[in-house]
């Protein structure tokens, strides 16, 4: 099992390698934006493997509150984490992609713009977790996740029907894709939601080591106190 | 094409946001790793 | 076995009682109030036109800044006086605790709502274009589901360090569809613009949805303090 982490990592960084070149130089050109367009392989995947971190985390926050599993409450935390990275970047790479094509570096385009809430309720749960010092972080941490996940649907369609009253343009394409960029963008994908994988796992053994550190600190402290 | 400068703007900005976590868990790794040594050695 | 309403009800009233007896809390947020809507006036230099198009925002998060003044001190008492560890070894139902602070809160903040609006009025030489009495919906709808939240995650923040940040922090991002929805719904109302049904619809199932957790979640936020 040890071994595996590291195999699993140099084939990620290999399929990230053919991903990229698949998305500069194998993928046909778009018609109206150019190369620029390009961005769309690291923004929409970006995108897609946030949402399912996301995902997973509100299932294991629903899962800790009902068996207070402590393996369950460090899966939250590491896919919360990771979560809020692949968020950032789809935040960051939206208005670049944005200032060139439309000349705008924001608009209420209803993905950024639930990606923009999505971020901000998880850094508020990472803050909530730092600021916390009960050992009932991980129950206030689970509510906080589920009180997040109840919200999305309804961020979604305040946004879609705010931008049915005030049109804006879609960043990200709407409409049909050609199935070769579909191709390049499931690549890509993939490659990425491997590397979510890998950095999870780590996060997950680097949590696990904290833990074990903390309590053998604490449990240390307490001998000395004995003594 | 101009435009192309934005293109490589994010996708080098993508590959930073993930060094910059990668890194600083890394560190965290480090720091971690020197703490359990040191405890080791306070039980001898 | 003590029925919820009762309990609800008793400790409301003792707030309000409490609350009544020093009015130092309420006054210095009712002035804090008076100073935001003076200050919205400095910054956003209104004329008849534009001030109808931005008022609805501008009112709400005047009320929401001034509702977070009101809901950092929601559990201070209780915590002064570990009155929280005496309801958590009682039979009561916690959810009454909560909806009494809820409630109480509710009264609090929609009494400075009270004395902010007018001045927003005049300030702002505001007339409602549209149907004027949808305007009632959309501030009971918009303050409980400030409030709800609010209260629910004062208890939440409060054994974390930085406490009073931790709440607007953790409320924020959680209201944007609440506050969207107030914002364009009172646009509308004032600009006469259209139709807030939408808006109102959404705030209600807002309310519906965030009451519902905070009454099912709060025995567990209680036991975790």
């Amino acid at each position: 099992m040890k071994r595996t982490l590291p195999i699993l990592a140099v084939f990620t960084a290999l399929l990230l390698a053919y991903a990229f070149y698949e998305a500069i130089w194998v993928a046909p050109m778009e018609r109206t934006m150019g190369d620029v367009q390009r961005i769309f392989y690291y923004h929409v995947p970006s995108a897609w493997t946030a949402f399912l971190l996301f995902t997973v985390n509100l299932v294991a926050s629903v899962v800790y509150l009902i068996q207070r599993s402590p393996k369950a409450d460090a899966i939250a935390l590491v896919s919360a984490e990771v979560g809020v990275v692949f968020c950032t970047i789809v935040l960051v790479t939206g208005p670049i992609w944005a200032r060139p094509v439309w000349g705008i570096w924001w608009t209420w385009d209803l993905r950024l713009t639930l990606t923009l809430v999505l971020w901000l309720i998880y850094v508020s749960y990472l803050v909530l977790r730092r600021f916390s010092d009960s050992s009932q972080t991980p129950k206030l941490a689970a509510v906080l996740a589920i009180f997040g996940a109840l919200d999305v649907p309804l961020v979604y369609f305040s946004i879609w029907f705010f931008r049915t009253q005030h049109p804006q343009p879609v960043i990200g394409g709407g409409g049909s894709i050609d199935p070769r960029m579909l191709h390049v963008l499931l690549i890509n994908w993939l490659a990425f939601s491997c590397f979510a994988v890998v950095v999870c796992w780590w996060r997950y053994r680097l949590e696990m080591l904290q833990r074990a550190v903390d309590e053998a600190e604490s449990l240390e402290s307490l001998m000395g106190v004995q003594q | 094409m101009n435009a192309v400068k934005y293109l490589w703007a994010a996708y080098i900005a993508t590959w930073l946001i993930h060094g910059i976590y990668l890194g600083s868990l890394a560190r965290r790794y480090g720091r971690l790793r020197q703490r359990m040594k040191d405890l080791g050695k306070k039980e001898k | 076995m003590i029925s919820l309403r009762s309990i609800t009800v008793a400790t409301l009233t003792k707030d309000i009682r409490l609350e009544w007896r020093s009015r130092d809390a309420i006054n210095s947020m009712l002035f804090f109030s008076l100073l935001v809507v003076v200050i919205f006036s400095f910054s956003f230099d209104p004329n008849a036109e534009e001030s109808r198009e931005i008022a609805g925002g501008l009112i709400w998060v005047a009320f929401l800044f001034a509702a977070v003044v009101a809901l950092n001190q929601t559990w201070a008492r209780e915590l002064r006086n570990q009155v929280l560890d005496a309801y958590r070894v009682s039979p009561a139902p916690a959810n009454a605790l909560f909806l009494a602070k809820a409630l109480g809160n509710f009264i609090l903040v929609s009494l400075l709502e009270a004395v902010m609006a007018p001045l927003f009025m005049i300030f702002y030489n505001l007339r409602a274009l549209g149907p004027a009495w949808q305007l009632i919906p959309v501030a009971i709808l918009g303050t409980w589901a400030l409030v709800v939240n609010g209260t629910f995650f004062a208890a939440m923040s409060l054994r974390t360090r930085s406490r009073e940040i931790m709440l607007p922090l953790l409320l924020f991002p959680i209201s944007i569809p609440a506050v969207q929805s107030m914002v364009e719904a009172t646009r509308i109302i004032l600009a006469g613009d259209g139709s807030a049904r939408f808006w109102i619809v959404l705030l209600l199932t807002y309310d519906v949805v965030f009451t519902t957790s905070c009454l099912a979640l709060f025995e567990t936020i209680l036991q975790a303090e």
